[in-house]
């Protein structure tokens, strides 16, 4: 330790840090004072290193480059991201929006392909069962085809062959109406109406045929 | 006697509550409240990050990581540390860990050969002194003498002046932060000091501070 009375200007400046930090014991601080009371030279080198430690020391001594703060805050919402995953990142309210949102687009999507996958509309009457068809009534079957008609249709496949029966039965035997000319018991798919007969450009061949449904309908 | 750490300390701690506040709350999951809580402190995380780089691009780059780090560790953070110090030394250790990656061959002497130089140091002789008022730092011109006159320090003394002057680390933090010994930094943050009070006063020879309100024929030291 240095001496009240020893100290000189070499130690002084030796300690002249640990005084202006305050981290000298009471003794050598007495003695250092003392010092400077009488030396010019120590008593500047101390108001110059306290000039240096206040200066620096100033927040003002602080300066960041232009567009710093608005570089670091984009840089920061950019990699908060990176660090911790979309799912920490994000608020609690919208954490659970994600899959929410993915659930109800897989529903959607389910919808969409039942629709036109699974259920698809009768674009052809032929797929279509009849409906109110008299149970009674007298139909023609025959063979080579599984189509029941009224007498007198010209598109029974197999005039040789016809046999009369009631429209129950050709449908328990797994026979289904002309589409021509039973065609008011048809349900067509397009039209979304029970019986509605089809125009007369329904096909090039119904128009060839230039069938009359009226009059063999019974 | 002045002591800039126990002013610094002073309005760290009336803000002390809100910043505890948020910290909490980030380490609760607010990440958006994350750049309030280190906005007071990136001016000294950037000069912290320059002091070891010395290029402000590198050094802004290394800030930005830095501060990205201290998000990532929030939740590893304890209120027994400032968190202006545990900043800083992610800052240090993130500058550090740039410079000896930049770099092919580093070269340091034996700390301890060198503090038995460094405690040689003379300052030069100035008759006159006098204070210079903390006034004088609001021009520009005296802030960039200040900081060239730094920039001209050996990069062990600037490192040491910054984290301890500048950053307000304490002596054992300042140590810590740059893996060195207490005596290291004492000696160092000495020569540090008396190299710029040197530096500073030739300036003021040559006129740095002449528009200064300094009775006529005195100088500042």
């Amino acid at each position: 330790m240095v001496g009240r009375e020893s100290v000189n200007c070499e130690q002084v400046w030796s300690e002249i840090s640990n005084y202006v930090d305050g981290d000298v014991d009471a003794a050598l601080r007495a003695s250092m004072d003392e010092h400077f009371h009488s030396c010019k030279r120590c008593a500047s080198v101390l108001a110059g290193t306290q000039n240096v430690v206040r200066l620096y020391g100033d927040e003002r001594m602080l300066e960041v480059p232009a567009g710093f703060s608005r570089r670091l805050e984009k840089r920061l919402a950019q990699g908060s991201i990176g660090f911790l995953g979309i799912g920490e990142r994000w608020s609690s309210w919208s954490a659970w929006l994600v899959p929410v949102a993915a659930l109800a687009l897989f529903a959607g999507g389910l919808k969409l392909a039942d629709k036109f996958i699974f259920n698809p509309p009768a674009k052809s009457i032929l797929s279509a069962p009849g409906h109110d068809i008299p149970p009674d009534m007298q139909v023609v079957i025959s063979d080579g085809s599984k189509v029941f008609h009224v007498a007198g249709c010209p598109f029974i496949h197999d005039k040789a062959t016809e046999r009369t029966i009631t429209a129950k039965d050709a449908m328990q035997d797994g026979y289904v109406p002309c589409t021509r000319c039973l065609r008011q018991y048809l349900k067509t798919g397009v039209s979304g109406k029970r019986g509605i007969v089809a125009s007369d450009n329904d096909s090039d061949d119904e128009q060839d045929e230039k069938v009359s449904i009226g009059s063999i309908t019974p | 006697m002045s002591e800039p750490s126990v002013v610094s300390t002073n309005s760290e701690q009336a803000g002390g509550t809100r910043e505890q506040e948020l910290i909490l709350s980030v380490q609760r999951g607010q990440n958006e409240l994350f750049y309030e809580l280190v906005r007071p402190y990136e001016k000294r995380v950037y000069a912290a990050a320059l002091a070891i780089l010395r290029n402000e691009h590198d050094a802004e780059d290394a800030a930005q990581e830095a501060m990205l780090k201290a998000f990532a560790n929030i939740r590893q953070f304890r209120a027994e540390a400032r968190f202006s110090t545990w900043l800083i030394q992610i800052t240090v250790n993130e500058a550090l860990m740039r410079r000896r990656r930049g770099r092919t061959v580093v070269m340091e002497g034996i700390d301890d050969r060198r503090i038995a130089e460094e405690s040689d140091y003379k300052p030069r002789e100035f008759a006159d002194w006098r204070e210079i008022p903390s006034e004088a730092l609001e021009r520009k011109e005296v802030r960039q003498r200040l900081a060239d006159a730094l920039r001209t320090l050996d990069r062990k003394y600037r490192e040491v002046f910054v984290l301890r002057d500048m950053e307000h680390l304490n002596i054992q933090e300042t140590a810590e932060a740059l893996g060195i010994s207490v005596a290291s930094v004492k000696t160092r943050l000495l020569r540090a000091r008396l190299m710029l009070r040197d530096l500073l006063a030739a300036g003021w020879e040559q006129g740095w501070f002449s528009r200064l309100p300094f009775e006529k024929g005195t100088k500042p030291w």
